[in-house]
């Protein structure tokens, strides 16, 4: 083994003796509320992702209306520059594809006759969309219009607000996580001040003395991460008993995903890289301060 | 080995410990630099490390400027010097073995092999019966010999130490001296300061005597 490797390996092992166990959960703690509510998020945005959220409205004609107006009216919203897309959904489409769903078949034949009108779905060009919606329904002929994505847009942004308080809370946290790291080294050099002055009088590197720390501190930040993911699994194996009962009222089989291996991974990583550069940051401020005399 | 020409170490609070010294120590030689306390003895030892730099004049150790070298080069020739200081500076959180072992750390030896030569360097100064004790339970004359172990443990080409005997009974500190001569005899440089000039006699060797800040 080469000197090199037996140097590393030693500030390791002397770092993994010093690794507080609190530090850790303290970290871990305060990591989970982002990394959950992270996982959370993900969660609702996969349900939200499965409603279309284009802008798109749906305009019902009247049912007396005639196919020719019905045509005209097309071609007048064909023409609208803020519309990008029209599509005709003739009632007799619209019944076949309500035939399709299963348990309709039998409630359409007890109804006796088509009760769906012609529809026109509109995909508007930008974000005007309750605007556009209101209009439409002022035109003759138009029973009635619905901005079917509206609720999901709504949802989206949401999430997306959602989003940026993560953010700033994973900011803030990691600021904690890289001010706590700081701390413990600054106590940890303390503690080794003789040994630290001693070792520089005899002959140790700057870098042998420094290694340690910065070990002690990707150590002590990767195992709060560690900490964080198995705080969010649990957390998440408890929410979704709860969550499995609701979404099975709803006939849906969705649960909170964990975190995936990569995303995981990378919380540690990014924890073990913020308790790096705490370690960093107190090294280079107390270190120089220790000097024989 | 030891090379100081016209030295002087001026304090920042304007205290001028060294005027002007100048001596040569040959490779192999032993010298005791004897002077009155605050006559600058410790002072003109911890330039030889770096642990002080002078203001004027050179230091040079086994061919190196001492006073312009980097600060990074330092601990490379820390390593190639043994201390031994007043106070010992042991570490008390560790056993008497480790205390050896610690500057073969800093160099990355391979275990068994530093485990091998801490042994030797403790059974050299007669402690390696004791080497599971804590320094604590060592008597002065035994916490300076453990002291003089960790300074030779890397075979330093030069021993250097600062008063090793004071605070110590006649019949210590002599013992003390005597691993010194050893050390000495099988090729290593060494200086010693001490005020104790009666020791320094008996044994007829090179004497660079301070006073006031110059060889007298």
């Amino acid at each position: 083994m080469s000197a090199w490797l037996r140097l590393h390996r030693q500030a390791f092992f002397s770092a993994l003796r010093r690794l507080g166990a609190l530090n850790a959960l303290v970290i871990g703690v305060a990591l989970s509320l982002p990394a959950g509510g992270y996982a959370v998020l993900d969660g609702l945005r996969a349900v939200a992702g499965r409603f279309a959220l284009d802008a798109q409205v749906s305009v019902f004609l009247r049912g007396d209306l005639k196919r020719a107006d019905a045509e005209a009216l097309g071609k007048a919203l064909r023409a609208d520059r803020r519309i990008a897309s029209v599509r005709f959904v003739s009632r007799e489409e619209a019944l076949q594809e309500l035939a399709a769903v299963q348990g309709m078949p039998e409630v359409i034949a007890a109804l006796g006759q088509n009760p769906l009108p012609d529809t026109f779905v509109v995909t508007a060009k930008d974000d005007t969309l309750e605007a556009l919606a209101a209009e439409l329904g002022k035109l003759p002929g138009v029973a009635h219009v619905q901005a079917d994505a509206a609720w999901a847009r709504r949802l989206a942004a949401l999430a997306g607000i959602g989003r940026i308080a993560l953010w700033l809370l994973s900011a803030l946290l990691g600021i904690g996580l890289v001010a706590v790291t700081f701390n413990t080294i600054r106590l940890q050099i303390l503690t080794q001040r003789e040994e630290i002055e001693v070792s520089k009088l005899i002959g140790a590197t700057d870098a042998f003395i420094r290694r340690p720390f910065y070990y002690l501190g990707l150590l002590q930040g990767a195992a709060g991460g560690a900490v964080a993911i198995a705080i969010v699994a649990a957390g998440l194996a408890l929410l979704n008993r709860e969550v499995a009962v609701l979404a099975e009222s709803y006939g849906s089989s969705f649960r909170f995903a964990f975190l995936d291996p990569g995303d995981a991974l990378a919380v540690v990583a990014f924890a073990g890289m913020l308790g790096w550069l705490g370690a960093h940051l107190s090294v280079s401020r107390h270190l120089r301060q220790i000097e024989a005399s | 080995m030891v090379s100081f020409s016209s030295v002087a170490k001026r304090y920042a609070g304007g205290q001028e410990a060294l005027k002007s010294v100048s001596f040569v120590v040959e490779p192999g030689e032993l010298a005791f630099i004897t002077g009155r306390s605050g006559a600058g003895k410790s002072t003109l030892l911890k330039l030889i490390p770096a642990i002080e730099r002078p203001s004027s004049g050179s230091v040079i150790v086994n061919g190196q400027n001492v006073g312009a070298l980097k600060r990074a080069a330092i601990p490379y020739l820390r390593r190639n010097i043994g201390m031994v200081f007043q106070d010992q500076k042991l570490l008390y959180d560790r056993s008497v073995f480790d205390n050896v072992m610690l500057p073969l750390a800093f160099s990355g030896h391979a275990p068994r092999e530093a485990a091998r030569r801490a042994r030797a360097a403790l059974d050299k100064v007669g402690l390696l019966a004791r080497e599971r004790s804590n320094p604590i339970q060592l008597s002065g004359g035994e916490q300076q010999r453990l002291a003089i172990a960790r300074a030779v443990v890397n075979r330093p080409a030069l021993l250097i130490g600062d008063e090793p005997t004071a605070n110590l009974d006649a019949e210590s500190a002599a013992r003390i001296l005597d691993i010194f001569v050893d050390f000495n005899q099988v090729g290593v440089t060494v200086l010693i300061a001490t005020h104790d000039q009666a020791l320094v006699e008996r044994y007829g060797r090179k004497v660079l005597r301070l006073e006031a800040g110059r060889i007298a």
